[in-house]
């Protein structure tokens, strides 16, 4: 091993029933290094980290550290921390009734009696050398959440650590707080500390790591010096498309006319997850698209759209009206559709059967005291299971029961029953398979000719490219961009993503 | 798809949800038949009135378990919204019976006066209930310890209504609640607990309540992107359940002629809750089946009869119970049911090929 190498993680495989989490994977962890690791949601990064803390077990690959000799295997977080490696998650996972020092020293105790004093005197030398503004003896949950997370790290580096992972540490702090947190790991590193930082802040990686290893689908991409990877490429890897691949057309006209009133409009619509306030409008007809990483805030304003999240401002305009939106059912009657992002937790309701999923929201706005016959729903539910194609032996077979790409036929049944003038379609097309992916997307086509505006939310560029007459480009929660006609393709989208704030300084 | 083997299953669980409860029951009247066939003898008699009357244990088993099963109704309903129980049931009733019975002292007893103070002790628990789902459904308290807090003061309550006396009523009006109307030989309550069945059907039939709690029960999330009002749903929930307390309240005040705030409906919330489970309706809420919990309550009831008619006295009676709860507990477990599920399948699947068919 080379001597500056603290950690090589090599040829690292993981699966679990049906997924292959990570394959082939190797990692390099230098001395006095910090290292970001990326990719998107699923990619492998949230696992590579359990392999390494001992959460998860490797099936195969070799782990090296320094100071011990040969392969180690690590079975368990204690022992993970033994071998000096140590984490602090985006959640902060100390005891905020405790003091400081108690929580520098928590579990940690070798005496069988407590030497007050000494801990005080010891926790205060260690928050003093690291220039963290606190004092041992006051209580962890009066400090800010900056402070509480630098004490994680305080206590994580104080039990002798070669290797510190910082999960999303920054995710629920500001910029001045991220700018203390990064003093901290630059100061860890100028002393040798091996840092592997998780985040989803293009921009925060930029400012502190020296290296970046991207992992996409559990497969390593690459490891490369921070200088010689630009942002744009760095999103390319992450996605995994060139910016040359420009071979896929966009077909899609505008066929809305501007000249009329919006279907749908909001000024400095914000809510409490949706904090940055941000406008928005769709023309009848139209088929819009919010783009950008996973985490950049696109289910969170389409989220306050509907009004699905506590709404704190802004001003909403239906067909040039003016209106309020607070709750789902007031944006259901304005002939608003929301499908969910997260198909098991918001869409299906599980226990019940395709027929009750089917017709819940129309009932719904119809009201408590008019239940529909069972002639009604199983009508609508037939005409759905037809027209959509949904795979089930009948309209009663639970829900629970179906393949993904059926449930969320079903779910897409659900808000068509309703005859939506404005669908929000988020992520309509996740983990379901490419027959009924294409399917959705013709559908969409479809329902924009009959005049209804929708707003199409995917991971996938391609799918907004072949639907979408206008992109909306977000990054790290605000809009950071808009794109139409010609300017739609996969290049000026990461181009865009990548510049991000720095296009409106220009 | 990744599809879990447990879930294609669903509609023999259904008919599994019911076959557990009715078990129970014709098991227990199989051990009966073998034991005394004369159990099930009915009898017409006269009683103290000198009405012709029914008399037998199969019509005491109808005619004690009409409280319990109305309470039942209520904690399905509350245990699907809430995916918790009330233990308030007992102490509430208590409150409910102590208000009715001070009504009714007030004066003559006569139909508008019972029908008032009927409504006056609706209206208490109505209210009770409302406060026990304001704290579970807005103040997200577990329901368990929501609850507790009339479970423990409830009885108190009562005594302070009751003036620390246990009054009595005394009418032919309250006689025939509790026991007969003159002329009709079967015992009121049976009819009551009939009336609220049919309540509950046409609830259901008239309006969303049972499609609703069962959504805010299974995905409350999902729910609330429907635009349905979960808090409210079961704010509502522990207002009908707290109209069936009222009601089973009212019917063993009217039984017995007078009100004990100790002992009225003592410890019934666990049968209640108990019945619930047995039918098969799972305790951490979502989809439910009234008709299990029904025949749960009946089916407690008639091992409760079984036990007297065997002179097992009341101070043992409670150990023999729990031996056979423990049994049909066993029996409805998910451990076991998955187990007679798979043979049944491994027997069965030669002749039915595909149970479902997966895309």
């Amino acid at each position: 091993m080379q001597n500056d190498i603290v950690l090589s993680m090599k040829k690292i495989c993981k699966t679990f029933p049906g997924v292959r989490a990570l394959h082939d994977v190797d990692f390099t962890l230098r001395k006095g290094e910090i290292h970001a690791v990326m990719g998107e949601n699923g990619a492998g990064k949230s696992t590579l980290i359990k392999v390494l803390t001992g959460v998860y077990q490797k099936d195969s690959g070799t782990i090296n550290i320094e100071g011990a000799d040969g392969e180690i295997t690590i079975r368990s977080p204690q022992e993970a921390q033994k071998y000096g490696i140590s984490t602090v998650y985006q959640e902060i996972m100390l005891c905020p009734n405790l003091t400081v020092a108690e929580n520098i020293y928590i579990g940690r105790y070798k005496d069988p009696i407590i030497q007050w004093r000494k801990t005080y005197k010891e926790s205060g030398k260690i928050l003093e050398s690291l220039g963290i503004p606190a004092n041992p003896k006051q209580q962890l949950g009066s400090c800010s959440l900056a402070v509480q997370q630098m004490v994680a790290i305080a206590r994580a580096v104080d039990m002798d650590c070669k290797v510190l992972i910082l999960d999303e540490p920054t995710s629920s702090l500001d910029e001045k707080e991220v700018k203390m947190i990064f003093t901290l790991m630059r100061n860890l590193r100028s002393r040798g500390v091996g840092i592997l930082f998780v985040t989803h802040f293009l921009e925060q990686v930029y400012e502190v790591c020296d290296r970046i290893t991207v992992l996409r689908n559990g497969e390593l991409v690459g490891e490369y010096e921070i200088e010689s990877l630009p942002k744009v490429k760095l999103v390319e890897k992450m996605i995994g498309k060139t910016l040359d691949d420009l071979s896929l057309i966009h077909k899609k006209e505008e066929a809305y006319k501007e000249d009329t009133a919006p279907a749908y409009e909001a000024v400095g619509l914000s809510s409490n997850v949706c904090t940055n306030s941000f406008d928005f409008k769709i023309y009848k007809g139209e088929i819009n698209g919010f783009t950008g990483l996973l985490g950049s805030g696109r289910s969170e304003c389409v989220r306050a759209i509907f009004g699905a999240d506590k709404v704190s401002g802004g001003e909403v305009r239906i067909g040039g009206k003016k209106t309020r939106i607070n709750k789902p059912i007031e944006a259901m009657n304005k002939g608003i559709g929301y499908l969910p992002e997260d198909r098991k937790q918001d869409g299906i309701i599980e226990d019940l059967s395709v027929r009750e999923n089917i017709i819940l929201a129309l009932q719904v706005m119809k009201g408590f005291f008019k239940p529909f016959t069972r002639s009604e729903a199983e009508a609508y539910a037939n005409e759905f299971i037809k027209s959509l194609g949904i795979k089930t032996p009948s309209a009663d077979t639970p829900i629970k029961s179906l393949s993904g790409g059926n449930q969320q036929k079903v779910i897409l049944a659900r808000w068509l029953l309703t005859h939506p003038q404005y669908l929000i379609l988020d992520e309509p097309t996740r983990g379901i398979d490419i027959g009924t992916k294409v399917e959705i997307q013709k559908l969409v086509l479809k329902l924009a000719e009959e005049g209804v505006s929708v707003t199409f939310i995917s991971s996938e560029i391609e799918e907004m490219l072949r639907t979408c007459s206008r992109l909306i480009v977000m990054r790290d929660r605000s809009i950071v961009g808009e794109l139409r006609g010609d300017e739609i393709t996969q290049d000026k989208v990461m181009s865009t993503i990548a510049k991000g704030s720095e296009r409106d300084e220009e | 798809m990744k599809n879990d083997i447990r879930q294609s299953g669903r509609s023999r669980n259904d008919f599994t949800q019911l076959l557990i409860p009715i078990i129970a029951i014709v098991s227990l009247f199989v051990f009966n038949m073998l034991r005394d066939p004369s159990f099930f003898s009915i009898a017409l008699t006269v009683n103290n009135e000198g009405n012709y009357v029914l008399a037998g244990n199969l019509i005491s088993i109808l005619n004690s378990a009409s409280e319990l099963a109305i309470l039942a109704m209520g904690m399905t309903l509350v245990t699907s919204s809430s995916g918790g129980q009330d233990i308030s049931v007992g102490a509430t009733a208590a409150i409910a019976g102590s208000v009715f019975v001070s009504a009714l002292r007030n004066g003559n007893i006569t139909p508008p006066v019972v029908l008032l103070g009927f409504l006056a002790c609706c209206a208490v628990s109505i209210l009770v209930g409302a406060f026990n789902g304001v704290l579970v459904a807005v103040f997200k308290i577990q329901p368990m310890i929501a609850t507790l807090i009339l479970f423990t003061s409830g009885r108190s309550i009562a005594y302070w209504i009751n003036g620390g006396a246990t009054p009595t009523v005394s009418s032919p009006i309250i006689k025939a609640i509790g026991g007969f109307i003159p002329g009709v030989p079967v015992p009121t309550p049976v009819f009551i607990v009939i009336i609220c069945c049919l309540a509950f059907f046409l609830l259901f039939k008239w309006t969303n309540l049972g499609f609703y709690t069962q959504v805010v029960g299974i995905n409350q999330r999902a729910a609330h992107l429907n635009g349905i009002n979960s808090t409210w749903i079961k704010i509502l929930t522990f207002m009908i359940l707290g109209i069936c307390v009222a009601i089973a309240g009212c019917i063993r005040v009217s039984r017995l002629g007078l009100i004990n705030h100790e002992t009225i409906l003592a410890e019934i919330e666990m049968d209640a809750i108990l019945a619930v489970a047995i039918g098969g309706n799972a305790l951490s809420g979502g989809k439910f089946k009234m008709s299990g919990s029904l025949i749960g309550a009946y089916a407690i009831q008639a091992l409760t009869t079984t036990l007297y008619a065997m002179k097992v006295s009341s101070m043992e009676i409670k150990a023999y119970k729990a031996v056979v709860i423990i049994l049909m507990v066993f029996i409805g477990s998910p451990v076991v049911k998955d187990t007679t599920n798979r043979l049944l399948r491994k027997l069965t699947t030669k002749k039915i090929p595909a149970i479902i068919e997966r895309s």
